[in-house]
Formats: C-alpha cells, sequence, structure tokens
C-alpha cells in the first residue's frame, strides 16, 4: 500500500499536517516515536497559544489535537524510524516494525532539548540532572534546583519548579533574561527564585546522585563550586539553554543547515515531494502557533505535489 | 505488573531473588505513560523471564531517591535485590528497554 502523505512526527506540526491532510481527503498516516507530543507534551501550561482555554496543558493540548486529525481520518502509529529512501518518486520510510511507502512526506520530528555538553551531565541524568520539569519536578519537594538559561522555557519551567523546590536558582549567561517581559515580571515577583548572572554551568559532579555544580562567572573567568545542603545530600539541575533538532536521519538526503532543515515558505525541502514542518526547520520563532501553522501548509503543499504528479 | 509502594518495595524488590524490572515512573510523566503500554507487552513476553514491577515515585518519594533515581522515566533491573543495569530519560524507548530485558534473560 502506498500512502499519499506519511507524516514523520506527532507534536503539533504533525498533527495539524495530519489534520489539514485528512481534511482534504488524501490518505494520510502519522508515525509516532514512543508518544504522541513531542516537546509540548512536556510542558505543565500552553498559555501563548491562541484560544487555549484556561489551565490549558501540553498533553490536554495534544490529546484534542490527536482526536481532532484522527476525526477526520488520519491513521497514527507507533514506530521509530530507522531510515528514509528519498530517491524514487515513491519514498520509503523504514520503522524499526514496518517499511512505510508514500507519494509525499512530511517531516516533523521536531527538537530535543540542548544537553549543557559539561563533564558529569550525561552520567548524572536522571540522577539529579533533568530536561523535563513536568516529568521530575516532584522530586524536587524541599530540595534546591539550579535552572540554565533565560529564555522563555528556562524562566517558565523555573517558575513551575517553584512548587517543589524550596529555592530555584537561574543560572544565565548574561546579565538580563531572553524570556518574554511578562514572564520576567512574574519571576521577579516569586521570592522562591534567585539568579546568578554571567554564568555558566561548568562541571557536575556526584557519587550515584548529583552532589555539586561547578559554576563559572563568565566575565570575571572565576570559578566556583556549590555543593548541596549537607541535610539533602543531592539538588536538581535542569538545563533549558535551547534545542537540537532531530535530523539526522536525513543527513546527506535533504539540505540541512546549522542542523535544522531548510524550507522554502511552502515547507517544500531541496527534495521534490519532502517538506518539513514544525521546529525541526531553518525558522526564527519556534512556538506551537509556527508549528502548526507549518504543519497546514505543508498538508496543502502536499496534497497539491501529489495532484500534479501522480493524477 | 506488581504495583510497588513504600512497604512492599523492600519485599518485592531488594529481598527478591532471581530478576525484577522496576519502572519508576509519575502520573505527571507524558513518557512514562507514553511507555507503559510498551512495557505491558513487554510483560507479556518475558514474564517467565523476569518479575515486572512499577513504582509511582509521588507515593514513594524517598524510596525512588534511596535508589538513586532523581528523574524519570527510569527502567531498572535488579538481580537479587541489586541494581545491575537501566536506561533512563531520553534513552528509555520501547526499543531500548527490549533490549535491556533481553542483555537480562
Amino acid at each position: 500500500m502506498i500512502y499519499d502523505l506519511v507524516i514523520i512526527g506527532s507534536g503539533p506540526a504533525g498533527l495539524s499536517a495530519g489534520l489539514y491532510a485528512a481534511r482534504a481527503r488524501i490518505n494520510t498516516l502519522i508515525i509516532e516515536k514512543d508518544s504522541a507530543g513531542g516537546q509540548i507534551a512536556t510542558t505543565d501550561e500552553v498559555a501563548n497559544y491562541p484560544g487555549s482555554i484556561e489551565n490549558a496543558t501540553g498533553p490536554s493540548l495534544v490529546q484534542r489535537m490527536v482526536d481532532q486529525a484522527e476525526s477526520f481520518g488520519a491513521k497514527m502509529v507507533s514506530d521509530t524510524i530507522e531510515s528514509v529512501d528519498f530517491s524514487d518518486k515513491v519514498k520509503l520510510v523504514k520503522g524499526q516494525k514496518e517499511e512505510y511507502k508514500a507519494k509525499s512526506v512530511v517531516i516533523a520530528t521536531g527538537a530535543v532539548p540542548r544537553p549543557i555538553g559539561c563533564p558529569g551531565e550525561k552520567e548524572l541524568v536522571g540522577r539529579g540532572v533533568s530536561y523535563c520539569a513536568t516529568c521530575d519536578g516532584a522530586f524536587f519537594e524541599d530540595l534546591e534546583v539550579f535552572v540554565m538559561g533565560g529564555g522563555d522555557t528556562a524562566v517558565e519551567e523555573a517558575m513551575y519548579l517553584t512548587k517543589f523546590a524550596k529555592k530555584v536558582t537561574i543560572i544565565h549567561r548574561r546579565d538580563e533574561l531572553r524570556a518574554a517581559k511578562s514572564i520576567q515580571e512574574k519571576a521577579f515577583k516569586n521570592d522562591k527564585i534567585e539568579f546568578i548572572w554571567d554564568s555558566a554551568i561548568t562541571e557536575l559532579k556526584g557519587d550515584g546522585l548529583l552532589e555539586s555544580i561547578k559554576i563559572k562567572n563568565l566575565k570575571t573567568g572565576e570559578e566556583r563550586e556549590i555543593f548541596a545542603d549537607e541535610d539533602d545530600g543531592t539538588f536538581g539541575v535542569f538545563p533549558f539553554i535551547g534545542y537540537l533538532p532531530a535530523t539526522k536521519l536525513f543527513d546527506g538526503i535533504i539540505d540541512i543547515e546549522g542542523g535544522y532543515i531548510k524550507t522554502d515558505e511552502d515547507m517544500k525541502t531541496n527534495v521534490e515531494g519532502v517538506f518539513a514542518a514544525g521546529d525541526v526547520r531553518v525558522k526564527s520563532l519556534r512556538q506551537v502557533v509556527t508549528a502548526t501553522a507549518d504543519g497546514a501548509i505543508a498538508a496543502i503543499q502536499a496534497e497539491k505535489y501529489i495532484e500534479d504528479n501522480f493524477n | 505488573m506488581i504495583e510497588l509502594t513504600k512497604d512492599n518495595f523492600e519485599e518485592e524488590v531488594l529481598n527478591a531473588e532471581g530478576t525484577v524490572l522496576v519502572d519508576f515512573w509519575s502520573p505527571s510523566c507524558e513518557p512514562c505513560k507514553a511507555l507503559m503500554p510498551r512495557i505491558h507487552e513487554l510483560e507479556e513476553k518475558y514474564s517467565d523471564k523476569m518479575k515486572f514491577a512499577s513504582l509511582d515515585i509521588t507515593k514513594a518519594r524517598r524510596v525512588a531517591i534511596g535508589q538513586k533515581v532523581l528523574g524519570l522515566p527510569v527502567i531498572t533491573i535488579y538481580k537479587n535485590g541489586e541494581r545491575v543495569d537501566s536506561v533512563v530519560g531520553d534513552e528509555a524507548t520501547s526499543k531500548s528497554v527490549g533490549e535491556l530485558i533481553e542483555r537480562h534473560c
């Protein structure tokens, strides 16, 4: 069987593409890795998606997107894609479970949190280092937490973590935040949040659990070590310093710039019939609202491409 | 799947003979919940090779921290009460958990 459209990824971009494609009555398959939603599924509060209801959470928003796409006939399967072959007119998407054939493909694989890249980090993931506040916040009830970063995500997640932690310290490499002003205002008012400016984490240490971090002042070069409170024995570090696009599968197959997939404004990549949408592509604003817009455009362009090339 | 609590963790895991798989999770951990049905599938396949158990960390936070678990998801293999292997965080997928189980059959 050949699908009209196979969508790789089931975050907002993929689900929106699925919705638009299914409504256009083209035979659509959305492939999700282990779960639908992408990064937004681990976001506690989505306050900036137009029309999102009060107290909308990432998971609830995603669930509504899934239901909506499926209600119009988009099919979803769970599989991990291991390779793709875009060299023929009919594209091959090879999963761990099955091989999928498609007339067109939308790549909506998104991005994952960028690690700090300092010594000790990898060893301490799940042992005090976490990239998901909603997943792991509850561990840090009455413990101390350090958040690295200064953008929207870093500051919002820091505020979320104050629900659990006794103190949250934001470590940022500049002397002012990059987050939206409305978010900053809330953070400065929160008396559980403290700041360490002009600094970055350079090392994480601990035997079994995270016990200390080394922080370097980027202006003075001065380095110091912060140890966990002796009674606590441990604390948390949550880096929110940007993302790494999930484009490894497409290396050498489609045009990539700085890790992200290059598209035109119709979401077309350099390969005919292959489109990219959402955080995975080169763009200036990576938000749910821009991801869903990308998905809609990609689906409509895919429909057009199929009409022009297969009928 | 055995539901672990702070009361039975010692008996079912630390004092248990043989191999036990423990799925550390919490209701607010979406990746954990997404992984759960896959682990049930694996349980059906491997239930004669090891015991499958899960611990909701929100009900037993100290037990989890005692096991050096301070982030989710974590799927861990215990052999005769010793933590011998695990997959953690982003690396915990249906594939990697399958491989983890295979290593300890």
